[in-house]
């Protein structure tokens, strides 16, 4: 049980020490979100009322744009240098394993959309509640996104043009979380409450924690085989 | 190993399964061509148009069979890539993936005949109404899956593989469904139902019987035609497709 701890720990400071001398690769998801977001008032016009009954949709979908760009180099880099063979090797659980892997992926890619999420809302003009809804919903959705995009991200290990393939395989699967996390901030804005968005997004998340993992070392498995 | 305690494995093995298909297929296939020929004879024909929507109402012949099938074959399709990836049933994955095709045939004939009805009813091609929706989110994930399919070139990786997202997706397609309900109703409220149709007549029922019948009939033959193709190409360097193609050539 010690041993696991201390593998699982090891697991997730190696990826947070990886991922801060590689500054540049959580930033530039970080960078496209807020372009994208900031692309879209110049797209559709800047009349504050259609932008803030949009906002919603456009923070949500830029947010599932900017995790897939992330998914790609989740087990990619690990998989080239060849330490990803050892993490299956290990006598560890793989699903507990992997689990670790993702969550230093959302701690490098998820959280920092959800904290930079707020600037974004108010240049949309959202107001304080549905700014903290949102920054809810995204709290509970960003790690739903990392868990199912890395699922995707395992099945085209090693493939030819698998960035693009990724995005076929696991954007449908994003809709509940889509559907949700823009529905909690739409409505807050239409004056009820986002409590049952939230819990069902809540109860999403956990539902997703308990199969993702073992889907992930299953396919791990299978394409490193 | 299975064998020998039930017979019923015998036409797992992939000569028996080929010998099999082929000798039923084109019974199915006929089965098919009659069932369509009859059902769109009492769609077409001996049906009287319907009170409110006129003769559009016959596109439904097609609409709703294929609806129920593209559904359904997602599902099968999932328990067939469970089975090869459980047991490693090589017959059961290919299965699963000669179902795929037909699968998003139907959902996109789905759609497609929907939106010819839609205009004339709705007045408009696309509405984004819940059911439309998650057919089209559907149809996404059948192409998923046999992109994944065939990106993947070691074909015992790509059954796998594809098995996987095809079970990743079955759990999720009720979810999605619940969640495009949810968001349908959020957004805009019933100013379109597709449920409010009445009460069906006999001879319409029917119909639309015998068409569901005749779309099962042709997927049948389809996948199993497609599986043996597929069984042809996988095995063969097995000793039992060249003794096979040596007595037909």
């Amino acid at each position: 049980m010690n041993g696991l701890a201390t593998a699982l720990i090891t697991l997730l400071r190696r990826d947070l020490i990886l991922a801060l001398r590689r500054r540049q690769d959580a930033l530039v998801v970080l960078g496209f979100f807020v372009v994208v977001v900031s692309l879209f008032p110049l797209g559709v016009g800047p009349d504050p009322q259609l932008l803030r009954s949009m906002a919603p949709g456009v923070l949500w979908v830029s947010a599932l744009l900017a995790t897939m760009l992330s998914l790609e180099r989740l087990f990619s880099d690990d998989f080239r240098d060849g330490s990803l063979e050892q993490i299956l090797l290990a006598p560890q659980p793989l699903s507990l394993l992997v689990g670790s892997k993702i969550l230093a992926h959302w701690l490098i890619t998820g959280l920092p959309l959800v904290l930079i999420s707020p600037l974004l809302g108010m240049q949309l003009g959202l107001d304080g509640t549905e700014i903290l809804t949102l920054m809810a919903a995204l709290l509970l959705g960003t790690p739903i996104l990392s868990l199912v995009g890395a699922i995707g991200a395992a099945l085209t290990l090693g493939l030819r043009g698998g960035g693009v393939l990724i995005s076929l395989l696991i954007l449908p699967l994003y809709v509940p979380a889509l559907v949700l996390g823009a529905g909690a901030v739409d409505a807050v804005m239409y004056g009820s409450s986002a409590q049952a968005h939230l819990s069902l997004m809540a109860a999403l998340l956990i539902l997703t924690l308990l199969l993702a993992p073992w889907a992930i070392a299953a396919a791990l498995r299978i394409m490193l085989d | 190993m299975a064998e020998q305690r039930v017979q019923w494995f015998k036409f797992a093995s992939p000569p028996n399964f080929y010998d099999l298909a082929g000798r039923l297929a084109p019974w199915f296939g006929g089965l098919a061509a009659i069932l369509f020929v009859v059902g769109l004879y009492i769609g077409f024909i001996l049906a009287p148009p319907d009170y409110q929507q006129g003769n559009s109402y016959r596109i439904m012949f097609i609409h709703v069979p294929t609806a129920w099938m593209s559904m359904f074959l997602y599902v099968l399709m999932a328990v067939y890539a469970a089975i090869g990836l459980i047991w490693r049933v090589k017959t059961a994955e290919v299965m699963a993936k000669a179902i795929a095709p037909t699968g998003a045939m139907f959902a996109f004939l789905c759609l497609w005949s929907g939106a010819l009805w839609g205009k004339p009813t709705w007045g408009t091609y696309w509405v984004w109404d819940a059911r439309l929706t998650s057919q089209l989110i559907l149809l996404f994930l059948y192409l998923g899956y046999m992109a994944l399919h065939a990106a993947i070139e070691d074909r015992q990786r790509a059954a796998n593989a594809s098995a996987i997202l095809a079970l990743a997706g079955v759990v999720n397609v009720p979810i999605i469904y619940f969640s495009v309900v949810w968001w349908n109703t959020l957004h805009q409220g019933a100013s379109v139902t597709v449920t409010s149709a009445p009460t069906m007549e006999t001879v319409m029922f029917a119909a639309l019987l015998v068409m569901t019948f005749a779309c099962w009939m042709y997927a049948i033959a389809v996948v199993l035609w497609r599986a043996r193709l597929e069984l042809l190409e996988r095995e063969r360097r097995a000793a039992w497709v060249l003794e096979r193609m040596g007595e037909k050539a």
